[in-house]
């Protein structure tokens, strides 16, 4: 994006991971296992949103999941690992 | 969630580069106030962009308000702030987020922080709360940089006695001010949280260096982190 | 190597024949990133070279810049679509790193401070067509864009360029890296508009 890369949180992904999932993700409580923080998806940080969306743990920097839009298609990481699954939206 | 289209009805200047568009949506389903929508700008060639807006009102039917701040340069904010016509259409997905929002029954007094355009979410949660009969307070405290940088001077001046609004000023404030220019410290908030209850709410928005420094500060005064709702952008 | 009239282009192609297809050019130089930007010391810095065996050579700072240094012109191209002309730049190509070592790998992948990879052919690194670089137009290259150094593949989408870099993996068969591994294509040849793994 022209106005360089933003870092937002988790907030944001309400409307990304709404393609993919049935129940508002952003109360969701998660647990990092790197450095046991826990919190809401909402308050986790996110870097992006080109080439992709990289949500990271804002205690230790751990990915919490990736998600990348590439036409009719989102690939998403739960974690930072390979792997992804990739999800038709058409 | 799907994309629908809504249509610019009225634009107006909040300041010289803040703007609050109001557009018609059909069939909006209602929101809560802190929500925001994803708004979708398609070019001819089918080149597509996506930002996030938060809602500047509570639900009225079939309209919507956003607050947009065009930040220069930017490819969508200042289409949106100066060029989308009136009488055309956008795409917006929403209403979205359950996380930020405030609703109606929660009886404690709360805190709303807001860092510059941040303020959008935070008046909207304001609003909705001077429609209710509640009988919690609402303080909300403002960070613009000038006097010419302040949003929605009507909304905020609502004469609501339970609303207590105070704006700070980081650069320069007006003539007749007495705190000296300068970010939100802890002789700022320290009166503003002495009047919450262990469990009220702090609402934070604003700016990533902004929104963490208020957070830092409202934990090391010893509010619970888990009662900090915070919202970042750019 | 050839350091003979380094940046000699002839008469110059017009802008859009330099421009790959569904990009625009620009002047900037935009930052994108997945993570905070790492900040690594050049006291600290090393770039480890593992073969297949699990083989190692590493050089500090010091020897890196101690080997034969480079001016490269290049244009770059990101896969979010813009590109950018002309960038100068400063370094050592990958074959000094790589010319003394014993391999059978036909793949790569590169690795940054901060836990980045992307994978790319061995071949596509070699014969002065990648390098770790340090300077960018003069100056030593920032943190957001990569400083201490990064690596430098401008035929392949930036993303295959690593920022940060401190170390290549020498494997037989190829590892999807970062961005390649949710989505991204495996090759990125702006040129053939390899964007995603459907292209």
């Amino acid at each position: 994006m022209a106005d360089g890369t933003v870092r937002l949180d988790g907030n944001c992904l309400a409307g990304p991971l709404s393609e993919i999932l049935a129940v508002e993700p952003t109360t969701a409580w998660w647990r990092c296992p790197e450095c046991t923080r826990s919190g809401p998806l909402a308050g986790l940080h996110v870097y992006g949103p080109e080439p992709g969306l990289t949500v990271r743990c804002p205690g230790c920097s751990y990915i919490a999941l990736r998600l990348v839009r590439e036409g009719e298609h989102i690939w998403l990481t739960v974690g930072g690992g390979s792997g992804a699954f990739r999800f038709s939206t058409a | 969630m799907p994309w629908r289209r809504v249509r610019l009805v009225e634009r107006r200047s909040q300041t010289p580069s803040a703007r609050s568009l109001v557009f018609a949506a059909p069939g909006w389903p209602g929101h809560l106030p802190g929500q925001h929508v994803d708004v979708r700008l398609t070019a001819d060639d089918g080149y597509r962009a996506v930002r996030s807006y938060s809602l500047a009102a509570p639900a009225d039917g079939e309209s919507i308000e956003l607050g947009v701040q065009t930040v220069p340069g930017g490819e969508v904010s200042p289409y949106l702030a100066d060029d989308l016509p009136l009488g055309a259409d956008v795409e917006v997905r929403g209403p979205l987020g359950n996380w930020f929002v405030w609703r109606t029954e929660q009886p404690a007094p709360v805190l709303l922080v807001a860092g510059g355009s941040g303020v959008v979410p935070l008046a909207a949660m304001i609003r909705a709360h001077h429609r209710t009969q509640s009988r919690s307070t609402f303080q909300l405290l403002y960070s613009v940089r000038t006097p010419d940088d302040v949003w929605y001077r009507d909304h905020l001046a609502d004469g609501d006695p339970r609303h207590d609004v105070r704006i700070l000023y980081t650069r320069q404030g007006p003539p007749a001010g007495t705190r000296a220019p300068g970010r939100v410290g802890r002789s700022d908030l320290d009166g503003p949280a002495s009047r919450l209850q262990p469990a009220s709410p702090v609402y934070v928005c604003g700016p990533t260096g902004f929104v963490e420094a208020v957070g830092d500060l409202l934990t090391d005064m010893g509010r619970d982190p888990a009662t900090i709702r915070t919202e970042r952008f750019g | 190597m050839n350091s003979l009239s380094p940046g000699f282009r002839g008469r110059r192609r017009s802008l859009a024949e330099r421009l790959p297809p569904g990009q625009y050019p620009t002047e900037s130089f935009p930052v994108l990133s997945a993570g905070p930007t790492p900040r690594v010391s050049t006291e600290d810095w090393t770039f480890t070279v593992t073969t297949e065996r699990g083989d190692t050579r590493t050089w500090t700072w010091e020897q890196m810049t101690a080997l034969p240094q480079q001016g490269i012109v290049q244009d770059i191209h990101c896969v979010t679509r813009w590109s950018k002309f002309d960038t100068r730049w400063r370094g050592v190509p990958l074959d000094a790193f790589l010319e003394d070592v014993a391999t059978e790998a036909g793949f790569a992948v590169v690795s940054s401070y901060g836990g980045y990879t992307s994978n790319m052919p061995l071949e596509d690194l070699l014969d002065g067509r990648a390098w770790i670089v340090h300077t960018y137009e003069g100056y030593p290259l920032s943190p957001e864009h990569g400083g201490p150094a990064r690596l430098l593949v401008p035929h392949l989408y930036l993303w295959k360029s690593a920022k940060w870099v401190r170390g290549l993996r020498l494997v037989i068969e190829d590892e999807p890296g970062f961005w390649e591994s949710i989505g991204y294509h495996d090759y990125g040849d702006p040129w053939r508009e390899q964007r995603t793994w459907g292209d």
